[in-house]
């Protein structure tokens, strides 16, 4: 019976763009359910959830709440339909209180009776088991605490079904467990609730039916009962895709970098990394998986000594192999690394915030590389210029002129702008985070050539990537990152996807005990 | 007693000023913007009130006195607000960089304004000085009785309504801020605008109102300036802009608490005009102590710098234009 649906999304499709984030999808969540919506990095789930509640306007398909076809048109409709959506970041003003910040925008009285609202928070919270302050200001809250005001906020506002966007990627295992018993509270009193996750051990801890997408598809969906581990990995992964990537053995690998218990707290004092021991040789690539934000970012900025980190931590640098001489990168700026003598290049995610600057030119940004090399108080510009030619010629950079501002390049050039000049440094370490990530195939196949050039050249190479088919194509190794942890280190040409998926999503019993 | 009496009325009737200044100021700036253009706004203000009161008493066959003061209230408000709503559109609609906006304005205001009192000078012949004697008389009227109490009544009671209304103003302000639900939700704006327009909050219009509102209330410093401080006159030697500019130190002196701003403006004054007070010194110290309200306001910075409280820093996205697009 459709009534028994307290959602029902059919054929669903959003682009933006060329980039297709939904095609066709289909969701239906039961009345007093817990439903995960599983798939991975750049699968549409958070796509598809934010047309529930009100953020995108679907391109096509149609929406039904309680049976009935709804236009859901901005959060506000969202709302009113009783939609509630959690999001990864939050939208809460830090110098409010919880009470504030609850009744922030809602329709009332000239004057906010700031009792009221406190009673019916603590309301809320007495029903569901929270933990709420309403005087409490948010910036003095913990990321756990903010998150739960977040869902006492939605359900303040009415809220019968509640969308959760990656809850536990902020929270410790005990926070985690915490949530999980007020979620199954929010459920048995007949609040049905959407679980936005990649984390396979909390699909099938938490909800009672599970979805699956992958790169945008429905996939299917079923009783999480019935379900396990192995299976789900194989629906969000699909089959392997061959891409003839070329990949040469390795000649004589020599221990470059010696990582040992590196360890990264960001601001709010999460571990974003968490004791990571790892060997990369020269003349090899070593890929890096992990669904997104799994440390990968602060592993390459650690190195690149970009971040700080808790003492204890450790990177060595042999230049000459295992039995050399070694040089700490722990410590260090990443002028001091330079002057060193230490030759890192590194490729970084955001290529036009880190990597270049977006309003100065071919020649401007190959400057920033060497401005301090040279006696004379004037800049050098005959090596910058030339060695912008020398890219533009070798790499077929599409440029009007070597004076145009990166800025105004289509987003494959300006990535073969970063590469070449980072490799024209000639590195004995390339770290590169993302590097084809929203370039076209023929782009990302010269990005691929340049790696394995660098590789046979005797370059440590770090690959982060996202795409398992490339890194199981294009790698020697593969670590694989969960939550902050080295889950595994495998063979590139013996792992397959699925094991790869899998070492992404669950953290091995072993380490989870430690955690 | 005597001096000290005089000092404290002379730092009144100057706080009074960059109140008014500072309370707009404070309100726009609750909204995340930073209007760099209050001395141009109180420009405006200031040169409006005066050329309709004078239109006004020019015409009038007899002038009286309440009705020209009504006027040139209304017209003092009207042109300042029209200066906030210039800034608004610049700055909201079309997204112009905010402290370019408000210097740009100040600029504007003040050659303005200095355009029509010297005309106004022109036209009003003789000693090409113009004066709306009985507007600004209404301005500085006070209850005689009162302000006739000894030094009790000259402390308190000796000032035109103006120097009442900043007060009142500023605690309507804080009152407004903090308590009702717009006030609530204007801070939200000035904070995080994405947040606000989640929760259904018309961030546009929530700017555009504080901006004109902020503005409308700063131009009232102008036109105290013009009818009580200087009674009624208009000089072309800046002192409008000098005064502007203490208005904007003076929010951040109060952390952009309306009712501290309140005796912050009194002790801006006091520092002010604490030269006159102390014998023997010479011109050039007497500049130094100018120098006094600028001095204590950075010293007043690096302490909130320095402690870090998270309630006395500005708001969080003062400064920054929200296009709802970059969520």
């Amino acid at each position: 019976m459709a009534e028994d649906f307290a959602v029902r999304m059919v054929d669903i499709t959003k682009t933006f763009g060329h980039v297709t984030a939904n095609n066709k999808v289909y969701l239906e969540l039961k009345k007093g359910e817990i439903l995960s919506l599983l798939g991975e990095n750049g699968s549409g789930k958070t796509t598809l959830m934010n047309m529930l509640s009100g953020i995108y306007f679907p391109d096509s398909g149609q929406i039904y709440v309680d049976g009935k076809e709804v236009v859901i048109a901005s959060p506000h409709d969202a709302y009113a339909l009783g939609i509630g959506m959690v999001h990864q970041h939050f939208k809460l003003v830090d110098v409010l209180t919880a009470a504030e910040n609850i009744e922030l925008g809602l329709p009332g009285g000239p004057v906010v009776d700031r009792k009221a609202v406190a009673a019916k928070v603590r309301q809320i919270c007495e029903r569901y088991g929270f933990d709420v302050d309403p005087d409490k200001k948010v910036y003095d809250m913990s990321v756990s605490e903010k998150q739960t005001l977040e869902i006492v906020k939605t359900l303040y506002r009415g809220a019968n079904i509640l969308i959760l966007d990656e809850p536990t990627a902020v929270l410790t295992p005990q926070e985690t467990e915490k949530l999980f018993a007020v979620m199954r509270n929010m459920r048995d009193d007949g609040k049905s609730i959407i679980i936005i996750t990649h984390k396979l051990n909390e699909v099938l801890a938490i909800s009672d039916r599970v979805t699956i997408l992958r790169k945008g598809e429905y996939i299917g969906d079923m009783e999480t009962a019935k379900a396990d581990a192995r299976s789900l990995t194989d629906m969000m992964v699909g089959r392997t895709v061959t891409l003839n990537i070329r990949r040469d053995t390795p000649i004589d690998p020599q221990r470059r970098l010696e990582i040992r218990n590196l360890t990264v707290k960001d601001a709010e004092g999460v571990t974003r990394l968490d004791s990571v021991s790892l060997d990369v040789y020269a003349g090899e690539i070593l890929g890096v998986a992990g669904i997104s934000g799994c440390g990968q970012k602060e592993l390459l900025e650690a190195i690149a000594g970009l971040q700080g980190t808790v003492s204890g931590s450790s990177v060595k640098y042999r230049p000459t192999g295992p039995e050399g001489p070694a040089e700490e990168l722990i410590g260090q700026t990443p002028r001091s690394i330079a002057e060193k003598g230490v030759r890192l290049a590194f490729v970084p995610e955001d290529r036009l915030g880190m990597g270049l600057v977006a309003g100065m030119t071919l020649v401007g940004n190959m400057m920033l590389k060497e401005y301090r090399s040279g006696k004379s108080p004037l800049v050098e510009r005959r090596h910058p210029h030339d060695m912008a030619q020398k890219i533009v010629r070798e790499l077929d950079v599409v440029t009007p002129s070597i004076d145009t501002p990166v800025r105004k390049l289509s987003g494959g050039n300006v990535q073969k702008v970063l590469v070449g000049r980072e490799i024209a440094m000639e590195p004995t370490v390339l770290m590169s985070a993302y590097a084809v990530r929203g370039l076209d195939i023929n782009t990302s196949y010269t990005i691929y050539r340049l790696l394995n050039e660098q590789k046979r050249r005797g370059v440590a190479v770090i690959y982060v990537g996202e795409d398992l088919d490339v890194l199981l194509q294009l790698c020697d190794r593969i670590a694989v990152l969960c939550g902050g942890r080295l889950n595994a280190i495998v063979d590139g040409r013996t792992a397959t996807k699925e094991e790869v998926g899998y070492l992404m999503t669950y953290l091995k019993k072993d380490r989870e005990a430690g955690a | 007693m005597t001096q000290l009496i005089s000092l404290l009325t002379s730092a009144i009737v100057f706080g009074t000023v960059i109140l008014y200044g500072a309370v707009g100021e404070i309100i726009t700036e609750k909204s995340g913007n930073l209007n760099l253009g209050v001395p141009g706004i109180m420009f405006l203000g200031g040169i409006a009130g005066l050329a309709a009161a004078f239109f006004y008493e020019l015409h009038a066959a007899e002038p009286i006195g309440f009705v020209g003061l009504i006027v040139s209230f209304i017209a003092a408000v009207a042109a300042s607000a029209l200066g906030g709503l210039i800034y608004a559109f610049l700055t909201i609609s079309l997204r112009a960089n905010q402290n370019v906006t408000g210097l740009t304005l100040t600029i504007f205001g003040a050659g303005l304004a200095n355009l029509f009192g010297g005309s106004l000078n022109a036209l009003a012949g003789g000693v090409g000085q113009i004066s709306v004697a009985t507007t600004s008389r209404a301005y500085r009227a006070y209850i005689p009785s009162l302000a006739g109490l000894g030094r009790v009544g000259q402390l308190f009671f000796s000032f035109g309504f103006m120097a009442y209304l900043a007060i009142v103003l500023a605690l309507a302000a804080n009152w407004f801020l903090n308590r009702s639900r717009v006030g609530l939700n204007l801070r939200a704006v000035g904070e995080d605008p994405a947040t606000a327009d989640a929760a259904g909050i018309n961030v546009t219009r929530y700017k555009y109102l504080a901006t004109c509102v902020g503005a409308g209330i700063s131009g009232l410093g102008g036109l105290y300036y013009a009818m009580d401080y200087i009674k009624g006159t208009w000089s072309t030697d800046g002192t409008i802009e000098a005064l502007g500019w203490l208005a904007v130190a003076l929010v951040i002196f109060a952390t952009w608490k309306p009712a501290r701003a309140i005796w912050s403006a009194y002790l801006f004054g006091v520092l002010y005009w604490a030269y006159n007070y102390i014998t023997g010194l010479s011109r050039a110290s007497i500049e130094l102590f100018k120098m006094l309200p600028y001095v204590v306001t950075i010293i007043v910075l690096v302490a909130v710098s320095m402690r870090r409280s998270r309630e006395s820093q500005p708001p969080k996205s003062l400064g920054l234009s929200y296009f709802r697009e970059e969520r």
